[in-house]
C-alpha cells in the first residue's frame, strides 16, 4: 500500500505541475483534493486545535476575520494541552478522528513542559507521528513596509519532523550517563528530499540546499546527505547544494539572500526555522505548515506558545492569519485567501496598527479590527 | 565600546582556575614559552604576522613551532606527532592556526584529535562587535561557552539495518557539571552578570534534562550571577532580533557549535572571531577557527585578525594584561581607521601592510 502510494505520488508529481497546481500552493497527494470534506453543505470543515499560550487568542482572531470575510469554513474545535490537564489518549483520539474526516487543520502550539515525568514523547510529537506529518514548510518572506535588519528575504525551509533527534529514545546506561538516540532512515530522508525537490519544481524555485552535519555524524547525516544527492539527480533543472549547519547559520545572518529552498533533518530545521523567522520580524509574523501524504496542518512558522503574553491582548495574529490564508488556498478558496492576506499585508504596510513585537502599541483587537476594516474596504468595490 | 570589548576578552579566569600553579609563573616577568602550530594554507602567513606584532609589543613570549599532522601510531591509532604533544605538555599553552582536514575516509579531524589528546573540554568564544567593520548588528557583546567532549560528537554511530542509522548523543553528569562550573567561574571572573543555559530539554528530556539540572545545581553556588534557561530555538530567534540581551551562554556540544558560528556571523564572521579551548591540567590552546583558505594561501592576502585576537585572549589567560591591551587596542584602532584593511574587511591591502599598520600603532603607543 505504502509503495503504491509512493508510486502514485511520484507519478502525480510529474503530471501535476502542468494541470492545476499552479494555483494551489502545495499538495503532496491527490487524496486531499478528492476527499475535500463537507462540500455537500457548502462549507469546508477544518479541525481547530488552539493549543496553549496565546493559541486560543490567535484562533479567536482567525474566527473573527473569517466571519467578517464570509469564509465558508466551519471549525471543529478540539483542545489538547499538557499544561492544562487536557491531554489524554482519548483527547488525542478525538483529534485524530476529526482529522481523518477533515484532512485539514489549523493549530496552535501545544506546549511541552520541560519536566520529565516518565513519558519521553510529548503530545505535540505524538500528534505529528500519528498523522505522519513528515514535512514542515516555513516560507520566510519579508513583509513589505516592515523594516528589519535584512529585507526582501524570500526563502523556504523544509524540515523532516518525524525522526532524527526527536525520536524520544533515551536511557540512562549507568548512573550519570545518558544516551540519546538520533535515528536517520533512508526511507524518510528520501521522502523529505523528494518533497523538497517537488516543492521547488511546483513553486518555480531554482535551488535546493541540503543542510547537515555529516562531517561529524558521518553515518547519520551522511545517509541524509546521500539521499538528497541521489534525489537531486532526478531533478536536473534544479540546482543542488549542500551546507554544514553551523556555516548555514552564520551565512543566514551575514548573507541570507543566497538561499532559496533549504531541506534538513529535524533539529536543524527547528533551529533554522526560528533563526530565519527572527530575520524577518519574529515568531509573530511567519506562517508555517506541516504535511503528510493525507493531511495538512496550518500553524505558525516558529512554534512558541508565548505563555507570557496570555490574556494581555498583545499577541501578534499576523502569522496565524497568513497561515489561515494559506489554508484557504489549500482548500481552493482562492478569493477569500487573497482577500484576507491582502488585508493583513495592507495593515502592516501602512504601519499604523502594529502589535508590540513589531514595535507598535496596538492590541490584538486593534489589529484584527484594522484587518476587518480592510476587508470591508475591498468589499465595497 | 572599547571598555566592553576589553572586558569580554579577558580570560585570565581560566588560568586562575584550571592551573593554580600559574599564579607563580605570571608574577615572575620572565619569558614564557608557547607552542605555536602555524597550520596549513594561510596559517603560516597569519602566524608570522602575529609573531611580528608580539615582537613589536615586546610581549614576553617565546615561540616553539611545531607542525601537526595526523600520524598512525602503534596499533593503528591516529595520534598527533610526539614532538608536538611533548611541547604542549611542557608549555601548557598553545596558539594554533587553521588545520586542513583531509576528507579521506578514516582520517580523523585534526582539531578533534587535539581536543581529545589534551581533554580540551571548554570552547570559549567572545563575540564583540568591532567598530569600523559594519554588519547589520551593532553592540554585540556576548560569550559562548561550549562543552567540547561529548554530546552529539561522541562519534558513536552504527547502521542497525540497511537504511537505518543510529547516532548516539552522550550526556554525562560529570562533563555537564564541569562545563557549568567553568561557565559560572568565567562569568564571575570577567564581571559578567548573567549565564544562560541553552538546551532542548522539552524534546530531549533526559539528556538535555541532565545538562540543565547540573547547570541549575551549579547556579545555586553562584548567587551573584543571574541564571537563565532558554530553549535553543528561542535563543536563535532572539539572537538575530536582539543579540544585546545575551551575556554568557553555556551549552552542550552541537548547540555550541551552531550558536558560536551564528554569533560570529553577527560580528562579521570567523575572520574576526577569537576562540580559546580550555582543557584539564591547565592546558589551553587558542586558535583561529576559520578555514585554511587555500585559494589565497601564500599570496599575502589573508586577514590575521582572528589569530591575533586569539593570541590576545591567550595573553590575558597568561596574566599578561598590559600587553594584551596594547595589542588589542592597536588592532581595533587599525580596523576602525579603515586604512590598510585586508580584502575581507572591506579594504584593499595586503596582510603584511595590515600587520605593519598594527605594529606602527603599537610603537606609537609606547
Amino acid at each position: 500500500m505504502a509503495a503504491l502510494r509512493h508510486f502514485l505520488r511520484s507519478t502525480q508529481s510529474q503530471l501535476y505541475p502542468q494541470i492545476s497546481l499552479a494555483r494551489r500552493p502545495l499538495c503532496t497527494s491527490p487524496l486531499v483534493q478528492q476527499a475535500e470534506p463537507g462540500k455537500s453543505d457548502g462549507a469546508f470543515h477544518v479541525t481547530m486545535i488552539p493549543g496553549d499560550g496565546v493559541g486560543p487568542e490567535l484562533m479567536h482572531s482567525v474566527r473573527e476575520v473569517f466571519k467578517a470575510a464570509d469564509v465558508p469554513v466551519e471549525f471543529d474545535e478540539h483542545h489538547l494541552s499538557e499544561v492544562q490537564n487536557m491531554a489524554s489518549k482519548e483527547k488525542l483520539d478525538e483529534v485524530l478522528a476529526s482529522m481523518q474526516a477533515n484532512k485539514v487543520a489549523i493549530k496552535g502550539k501545544i506546549h511541552t513542559p520541560m519536566e520529565y515525568k516518565g513519558e519521553l514523547a510529548s503530545y505535540e510529537m505524538r500528534l505529528r507521528r500519528k498523522l505522519d506529518l513528515f514535512a514542515n514548510v516555513v516560507h520566510v518572506n519579508s513583509l513589505p513596509g516592515y523594516k528589519t535588519r535584512h529585507n526582501n528575504l524570500d526563502l523556504v525551509i523544509i524540515r523532516e519532523q518525524t525522526e532524527g533527534e526527536y525520536s524520544s529514545l533515551e536511557h540512562e546506561s549507568v548512573s550519570g550517563v545518558i544516551e540519546c538516540l538520533k535515528i536517520i532512515t533512508r526511507e524518510k530522508s528520501n521522502r523529505i528530499a523528494k518533497f523538497a525537490f517537488d516543492y521547488a519544481t511546483k513553486k518555480g524555485r531554482s535551488k535546493v540546499t541540503a543542510v547537515h552535519k555529516a562531517n561529524i555524524m558521518k553515518l547519520g547525516d551522511g545517509l541524509f546527505l546521500q539521499c538528497c544527492k541521489e534525489v537531486a539527480q532526478l531533478y536536473p533543472k534544479i540546482q543542488f547544494d549542500t551546507m554544514i549547519i553551523d556555516n548555514c547559520c552564520m551565512q543566514l545572518v551575514q548573507n541570507p539572500y543566497q538561499f532559496d529552498v533549504l531541506v534538513m533533518p529535524n533539529l536543524y530545521g527547528n533551529i533554522i526555522d526560528n533563526l530565519a523567522a527572527g530575520l524577518v520580524g519574529g515568531a509573530g509574523v511567519v506562517p508555517g505548515e506541516s504535511y503528510s501524504a493525507e493531511y495538512a496542518v496550518f500553524e505558525t512558522g516558529a512554534r512558541h506558545p508565548f505563555a507570557q503574553a496570555v490574556g494581555r491582548n498583545i499577541a501578534n495574529p499576523t502569522a496565524m492569519l497568513l497561515s489561515a490564508t494559506n489554508m484557504l488556498r489549500h482548500l481552493n478558496l482562492e478569493y477569500h485567501s487573497n482577500l484576507i492576506s491582502d488585508a493583513v499585508k495592507k495593515v502592516i504596510k501602512q504601519g499604523k496598527v502594529r502589535t508590540r513585537d513589531m514595535g507598535g502599541y496596538s492590541t490584538t483587537t486593534d489589529f484584527i479590527k484594522a484587518v476587518i476594516d480592510g476587508l470591508h474596504y475591498r468589499h465595497s468595490y | 565600546m572599547a571598555g566592553s570589548a576589553w572586558r569580554s576578552l579577558i580570560s585570565r579566569v581560566a588560568g586562575a582556575l584550571t592551573a593554580p600553579e600559574y599564579g607563580a609563573r605570571q608574577l615572575s616577568n620572565h619569558v614564557q614559552t608557547v607552542t605555536l602550530i602555524p597550520g596549513d594554507g594561510i596559517g603560516p602567513e597569519i602566524s608570522t604576522a602575529v609573531m611580528k606584532i608580539f615582537e613589536t609589543a615586546k610581549a614576553p613570549v617565546q615561540w616553539e613551532e611545531r607542525n601537526v599532522t595526523a600520524i598512525k601510531g602503534p596499533g593503528g591509532k591516529w595520534m598527533i606527532p610526539p614532538e608536538a604533544k611533548e611541547s604542549m605538555d611542557k608549555n601548557k599553552m598553545g596558539l594554533k592556526g587553521p588545520l586542513k582536514t583531509p576528507i579521506a575516509a578514516g582520517h580523523p579531524s585534526m582539531n578533534l584529535l587535539l581536543r581529545k589528546t589534551f581533554d580540551l573540554y571548554a570552547n570559549v568564544r567572545p563575540c564583540v562587535s568591532i567598530e569600523g567593520y559594519r554588519t547589520p548588528y551593532t553592540d554585540v557583546d556576548l560569550v559562548t561557552i561550549r562543552e567540547n567532549t561529548e554530546g552529539e560528537y561522541s562519534g558513536i554511530e552504527h547502521v542497525i539495518v540497511d537504511g537505518v542509522v543510529q547516532s548516539i548523543k552522550l550526556i554525562t553528569e560529570e562533563a555537564s557539571h564541569r562545563i557549568a562550573q567553568f561557565a559560572f567561574e568565567y562569568a564571575r571572573n570577567n564581571q559578567r552578570s548573567t549565564v544562560t543555559a541553552v538546551h532542548k530539554a522539552n524534546i530531549m528530556r533526559m539528556s538535555d534534562g541532565l545538562f540543565l539540572k547540573k547547570c541549575r545545581e551549579v547556579a545555586e553556588n553562584f548567587k551573584d550571577i543571574k541564571f537563565n534557561e532558554m530553549y535553543l530555538d528561542t535563543v536563535c530567534l532572539n539572537m538575530v532580533q536582539d543579540p544585546t540581551q545575551f551575556d554568557v551562554l553555556v551549552m552542550p556540544n552541537l548547540y555550541g557549535d551552531i550558536l558560536s558560528d551564528l554569533c560570529a556571523g553577527l560580528i562579521g564572521g570567523l575572520g574576526v572571531t577569537p576562540s580559546g579551548n580550555i582543557g584539564a591540567n591547565g592546558v589551553a590552546i587558542f586558535e583561529s577557527v576559520h578555514g585554511t583558505a587555500p585559494d589565497i594561501a601564500g599570496k599575502d592576502l589573508a586577514n590575521p585578525t582572528a589569530l591575533l585576537l586569539s593570541a590576545v585572549m591567550m595573553l590575558r589567560h597568561m596574566g599578561l594584561h598590559e600587553h594584551a591591551r596594547k595589542i588589542e587596542n592597536a588592532c581595533f584602532e587599525t580596523i576602525k581607521s579603515g586604512k590598510a584593511l585586508t580584502k575581507d574587511l572591506g579594504g584593499n591591502s595586503k596582510c603584511s601592510e595590515f600587520t605593519n599598520e598594527i605594529c606602527r600603532r603599537i610603537q606609537d603607543s609606547d
